[in-house]
C-alpha cells in the first residue's frame, strides 16, 4: 500500500498497459471520496477549503491554486444556471505526455475527480474537452463514463444524495489554442477558439455566458486523494510548499526518456541523471525546456533547482507541464528554436497582430539562418519580435510562450547563432 | 442533403448544448466520419440545418485542423513535428515518407491510399519519433518500421 500513498496518481495503473477498470479502480479505494462528500460528509464549501489548503496548484502549466479558483464560482440560489465545470484534456503542449497517461490508464480517477471537483463548485454539468487525436484516451474514457452512469455516480441525484451532474466527452476538432481556457470554451460553444478577453474570467462568465470551471487533467485526478487523506498528508507528499506529486517527464537524447511521478519539488538533476539515465552516451548536455516548449531555457548552473512553481522563476524559467525537453550538443539550437517557432506561427489562431505577423516573420528569419542565409542584424530583429509577444500585448499565452524559449535560445546559445551567420550554414548539418 | 443517420447523430449531440449552432464542429465531424470530408455542399447543408450562415459554418471548418475541406485517401497518416520528435528524427521519417509515397505534406498518393499531414505534438515524446495513421499511434519510428507498419492499410 505504501507504493500506492507515495504515488497517489499513478501507484495503481497496471503494468501491462491496459486501463484500471471500475471494480480494479473500487478496490483500490476509488469512489470512496465521492461516497464520503455526498453521503453529507462535506459540504461543497469545504471541499473547496480542504483543496485551498491543500496548495494544489493547476497542472496545465499557469500553477493557479485550484482551490482558490473554485472559491471565485459564485454559488447560492441567484446563481445564473447551469454552473459548468470542465476539463482541459486538450493536452498539446509540445514535449508533453502527462495526462494522455492518466487518462489512458486510470480514466476513472480522472471522472471520480470531475464529481468531486463539480460537488464543489455546484457544477449541474461536466464536459471532458478532449484533442481529437487522443484516440485510445476516447475509447477508455467513453467506456468508464458509461460504466460510471451505470453505478449512479453521475447522473440525476448521484448516490441519492440529491446531487445531479451529468459527464459529456466532447472530441476537439484539433488546434493548438483550443487547449487555453478561453479559447476552449469557444471551441465548445462551435466556434473559433479564439482566445476570450479578460475579465470577465471564466469562472463568472464562461461557458456559454456561465460560472464555468476549466481545470486540467492532472490537477482534477488529485482531488479524490486530498479528499480521502487530507491536506496535511498532500502537503506531505511535497518536497517544496507546492503541495502533492507531480508527473515529471523527459524527452531528447536521455538514456531513458520516459514518466515518472515524483514529489513535487524534486530537482531538476534527479529527474535527468537518476531517472531519466543522463545523456545517451557520447552526447553532452546543453540546455533543456522544463514544461514543454513555452516554458524559457535553463541550462548547466540551473540544474539543482527544484521542479516546482516557486523555485522554477527563481532560475528564470517556469515548472510549465513538467515534461522536460533536453538539447544535447549534436543538435543544432538554432534548428530548435526554428522549429518550435514555425509550431507557434503555425498554430497562432489569427486574432492578435503580434503573434499572426510576428510569429511568421520571426519563422522566417530563423529559417533563413539555418539555410546560410542569415544576415547581420537578424538577431536583433527577433530580439525586437519576441519583445512583442510580451504578455498584454496578445489576448492570450500562445504569443509570451513562443518568446520565452527563442529568446533564452539566443541568450544561452548566442554564439551557434552567431556562427551560422557569420559561416552562411548550420554547422550542424 | 444530410442523411438521416448524418441527422440523428448530430441531434444526439445536440441534447448537450444550450445554442444549436453549438453543434457546427460535432456536425462536422460526424459529416466527415461518413463521407471521409467536408465538401462545399457538405458546408451548407450543415449551415442549413443549423439554421447559420454557409460563411459561418466554414470559418469554423477551415480553423480546425483534423476537419477536412478536401479530399483525403483512405487512410490519413499525420506525421508529429513538434520539438522532442524534431530531436529525435522527425525529418528523416519525413523525407522517408516523401520518398516511398512519392507526395509532401498536404497531398494524397494517386491510388487514394495514403493523405499526408504533419500534426502538433502526439503526447508520445518518451517514445519519439511518432505518427499517427487513422486512429492509430505508431511510436519509436524508423524508416523500416515505417515501412512495415504502412503494410497493414491498403
Amino acid at each position: 500500500m505504501m507504493a500506492t500513498i507515495e504515488k497517489p496518481l499513478t501507484g495503481n495503473v497496471l503494468p501491462d498497459g491496459t486501463p484500471l477498470d471500475l471494480r480494479g479502480y473500487e478496490q483500490a479505494g476509488g469512489y470512496q471520496a465521492i461516497r464520503r462528500v455526498l453521503s453529507g460528509g462535506m459540504t461543497p464549501k469545504a471541499v473547496t477549503e480542504l483543496v485551498k489548503n491543500a496548495n494544489l496548484r493547476g497542472r496545465g502549466g499557469a500553477g493557479f491554486q485550484t482551490g482558490l479558483k473554485w472559491s471565485f464560482v459564485p454559488t447560492g440560489p441567484d446563481v445564473p444556471n447551469p454552473t459548468y465545470l470542465v476539463v482541459n484534456a486538450d493536452e498539446m503542449e509540445p514535449g508533453t505526455f502527462k495526462d494522455r497517461f492518466l487518462m489512458e490508464r486510470n480514466p476513472h480517477q480522472l471522472i471520480e475527480g470531475a464529481i468531486t471537483a463539480g460537488f464543489a463548485i455546484e457544477a449541474d454539468i461536466a464536459f471532458m474537452f478532449l484533442r481529437g487525436e487522443y484516440a485510445l484516451a476516447a475509447e477508455r474514457l467513453s467506456r468508464a463514463i458509461a460504466e460510471a452512469y451505470e453505478r449512479h455516480y453521475l447522473g440525476k441525484n448521484i448516490l441519492g444524495s440529491g446531487y445531479s451532474m451529468e459527464l459529456y466527452l466532447h472530441l476537439s476538432g484539433g488546434r493548438y489554442i483550443c487547449g487555453d481556457e478561453t479559447g476552449l470554451l469557444n471551441a465548445l460553444e462551435g466556434k473559433r477558439a479564439n482566445p476570450r478577453a479578460k475579465p470577465p474570467f471564466p469562472v463568472v462568465v464562461g461557458l456559454f455566458g456561465k460560472p464555468t470551471v476549466v481545470n486540467n487533467v492532472e490537477t482534477i485526478c488529485c482531488v479524490p486523494h486530498i479528499i480521502n487523506h487530507g491536506a496535511e498528508w498532500f502537503h506531505g507528499l511535497s518536497k517544496t510548499k507546492d503541495g502533492g506529486t507531480k508527473l515529471y517527464g523527459v524527452s531528447g537524447k536521455v538514456k531513458r526518456p520516459g514518466l515518472w511521478e515524483l514529489p513535487m519539488g524534486t530537482t531538476v538533476r534527479e529527474i535527468l541523471e537518476e531517472h531519466a539515465g543522463g545523456m545517451r552516451d557520447g552526447l553532452k548536455f546543453r540546455g533543456l525546456l522544463p514544461g514543454g516548449s513555452s516554458t524559457p531555457f535553463i541550462v548547466e548552473e540551473h540544474l539543482d533547482t527544484p521542479m516546482d512553481f516557486t523555485e522554477m522563476p527563481k532560475a528564470g524559467s517556469r515548472l510549465g507541464t513538467g515534461t522536460m525537453i533536453v538539447l544535447d550538443d549534436q543538435t543544432c539550437p538554432v534548428g530548435m528554436a526554428w522549429n518550435m517557432t514555425k509550431f507557434f506561427a503555425r498554430e497562432s489562431c489569427g486574432f492578435c497582430t503580434p503573434c499572426w505577423s510576428g510569429l511568421g516573420w520571426a519563422e522566417r528569419i530563423l529559417r533563413s539562418i539555418e539555410d546560410g542565409q542569415g544576415k547581420p542584424g537578424d538577431l536583433d530583429k527577433l530580439a525586437f519580435q519576441a519583445k512583442m509577444w510580451s504578455p498584454g500585448n496578445t489576448f492570450c499565452a500562445l504569443a509570451p510562450g513562443a518568446a520565452d524559449p527563442l529568446e533564452t535560445s539566443m541568450k544561452y546559445f548566442r554564439a551557434d547563432f552567431e556562427r551560422h551567420i557569420s559561416e552562411q550554414r548550420c554547422p550542424w548539418r | 442533403m444530410l442523411t438521416v443517420e448524418e441527422i440523428s447523430e448530430i441531434e444526439a449531440e445536440g441534447a448537450h448544448y444550450p445554442k444549436r449552432d453549438a453543434l457546427c464542429i460535432d456536425a462536422l465531424k460526424i459529416v466527415q466520419r461518413h463521407r471521409g470530408w467536408v465538401s462545399d455542399e457538405s458546408v451548407r447543408d450543415i449551415a442549413e440545418h443549423l439554421g447559420m450562415s454557409a460563411t459561418d459554418v466554414d470559418s469554423v471548418a477551415t480553423f480546425y485542423n483534423l476537419i477536412f475541406r478536401k479530399p483525403v485517401g483512405r487512410h490519413v497518416i499525420m506525421v508529429c513535428d513538434s520539438v522532442s520528435c524534431w530531436i529525435m528524427g522527425h525529418e528523416r521519417m519525413r523525407e522517408h515518407l516523401h520518398e516511398r509515397l512519392g507526395i509532401k505534406y498536404g497531398e494524397t498518393t494517386r491510388d487514394d491510399r495514403f493523405t499526408l499531414l504533419p500534426i502538433v505534438c502526439l503526447g508520445c515524446c518518451d517514445h519519439a519519433p511518432a505518427m499517427m495513421v487513422d486512429s492509430d499511434l505508431h511510436s519509436d519510428l524508423d524508416p523500416q518500421k515505417i515501412d512495415a507498419e504502412l503494410e497493414r492499410y491498403k
